[in-house]
């Protein structure tokens, strides 16, 4: 019968809509929990994996583990990372390639983690920092090893 | 006891003692229109801000909350923001056609004010065709929709303005079978006799099912015809990016913006007028106690809580359905609501001869 499927239909999407009324009554008169976070006052603790930014680890001696290989600049799919090297002159008289600088182009970066899989001493690792906007793009284009740092003895 | 009969009736005796007639005549235009400005701008303000956070408790969050206290100033700063842009014309754009819509919204907006009791014997024309006189200005708005969309020369600005020509066009039949089906009962088309015949009782409560059906009717009708959301094909944000404001900015935005809200709440007020009794306290039967109690409530602020309450049901819909598509539209205003309207104007008017109401 087409009057009564007419007034099934009626019947359906009223009651439909109506359930769909309740749903949101109900989260309109049950304000307590939030699903959205106050962002600058209250920050998420990232999972651990979260790929922020590029880092080099320091130790407390400002020693890292970088040897200049430039495995990671080799891996980097679009040059975020340029090392420049020198060379060291060990006491006995050896010279011994070193970094001068590690230059880390944040803002080419596309945290693809390909440097961190490729570097053989682990000295650089993915960071959870976020926050990266700052007025002055070349801000972005930072040197990761701290001044005055050298390579810990003992990596190769 | 102070209220806004009295005020209005100060001020009018006071000027006509001061200044010849004439001139308090147009005095009181100038207040009129001022006052009428005013609650246009503080409108804005306050259904943006409830919109807002209306839609931010239905959906989990806490809307904007660090602007002034607890976000109060929010749409103050939107607008500030919105009057210091550039209002820029395309340069492909009828120019005049293209200014002139957001004014012609607006004025038709300022037009339906003009019958709107805001409170007991505070209106500004108790015209005697006063629902005839909203429906029919009403539908001028969508020639300032048809014409945003065609001066805009984009195509989805005139994408946005048919759909909203199709819509309203369509939808203001079943608002104004379910109008009809309430002046069946008055007997008026006055505003005054209106609410004055709901003395004993609202409408929605006196006409039994009719009236019922009609008010949800009504609703559904009004909201389509607002453009607002589940019918917001007009603007359709994920489809046709603003509709037939795409290529608005500045202030000239802001006015389609006020408009919108500006809309919402007249119909609103019409719905309140019609079905909830306007300005008139609740009363039920013949309890004499309650009915006393009720009438110590000011009228103004029954008129303003029942429009408050409309209003909130429209947003209550907005953050609850799903979008229509322009063919579901088109199908729940011809073969769900027409039919239904229709019949349920019939069934009004049995109930009407017969004296079933109370």
């Amino acid at each position: 019968m087409f009057i009564v499927d007419y007034i099934k239909d009626v019947y359906g999407a009223v009651k439909s809509l109506l359930t769909g009324m309740k749903r949101t009554g109900y989260y309109f008169t049950h304000h307590k929990e939030i699903i959205t976070q106050q962002y600058p006052e209250v920050k998420q603790t990232l999972p651990e994996r979260f790929r922020g930014e590029v880092v080099m680890l320091h130790d407390e001696n400002n020693e890292h583990a970088c040897t200049g290989c430039t495995a990671c600049e080799l891996a980097c799919p679009n040059a975020t990372i340029k090392i420049i090297t020198k060379f060291d002159i060990s006491p006995e008289g050896k010279k011994k390639k070193a970094i001068d600088t590690f230059v880390y182009h944040l803002e080419l970066c596309t945290m693809c983690n390909l440097c961190i899989e490729a570097c053989p001493t682990d000295a650089i690792k993915m960071a959870q920092t976020f926050e990266h906007s700052v007025f002055d793009r070349s801000l972005l284009t930072k040197k990761l090893n701290k001044p005055g740092s050298k390579i810990r003895e003992g990596v190769e | 006891m102070p209220s806004f009969e009295n005020i209005t009736n100060s001020i009018n005796a006071w000027l006509n003692n001061t200044f010849n007639s004439t001139i308090a005549l147009l005095l009181e235009f100038v207040i009129v229109g001022l006052s009428v400005i005013t609650l246009f701008a503080v409108l804005g303000l306050v259904l943006v801000f409830m919109e807002r956070k209306v839609s931010a408790y239905m959906q989990i969050r806490l809307g904007p909350n660090r602007v002034g206290f607890k976000g109060m100033l929010q749409t103050v700063a939107d607008t500030l923001k919105l009057a210091v842009k550039e209002g820029l014309t395309p340069d492909g754009a009828d120019k005049f056609l293209f200014n002139l819509a957001p004014f012609v919204v607006m004025i038709v907006a300022m037009l339906i004010m003009a019958p709107i009791p805001f409170a007991k014997g505070f209106q500004m024309w108790d015209l005697n065709i006063g629902v005839l006189y909203v429906t029919a200005v009403s539908s001028v708005s969508v020639i300032g929709i048809l014409m945003a969309g065609w001066a805009s020369n984009n195509k989805y600005s005139l994408l946005g303005a048919m759909r909203s020509g199709a819509q309203i066009v369509s939808y203001e039949l079943s608002a104004g079978l379910s109008v009809i089906s309430i002046i069946v009962l008055t007997g008026s088309l006055q505003i005054s006799d209106i609410i004055e015949s709901q003395r004993d009782g609202w409408w929605i409560f006196k006409g039994h099912i009719p009236a019922i059906i009609s008010f949800v009717v009504f609703i559904i009708a009004v909201t389509a015809e607002t453009n607002r959301a589940p019918f917001d094909l007009a603007e359709a944000e994920s489809e046709l990016t603003a509709g037939f404001h795409t290529e608005y900015s500045g202030m000239k935005f802001a006015l389609f913006f006020l408009a919108e809200y500006v809309n919402i709440f007249i119909v609103c007020s019409i719905g309140a007028i019609l079905f909830l009794g306007g300005w008139m306290p609740l009363h039920i039967g013949n309890w004499e106690g309650f009915n006393h109690v009720m009438d110590y409530i000011p009228s103004s602020i029954w008129f303003m809580g029942k429009v408050f309450f409309l209003i909130f049901v429209i947003m209550w819909f907005r953050w609850t359905f799903p979008r229509l598509r322009i063919d579901q539209l088109l199908n729940l205003e011809w073969k769900y609501l027409l039919p239904i309207s229709l019949f349920n104007l019939l069934l009004m008017t049995v109930v009407a001869i017969e004296g079933w109401h109370f």
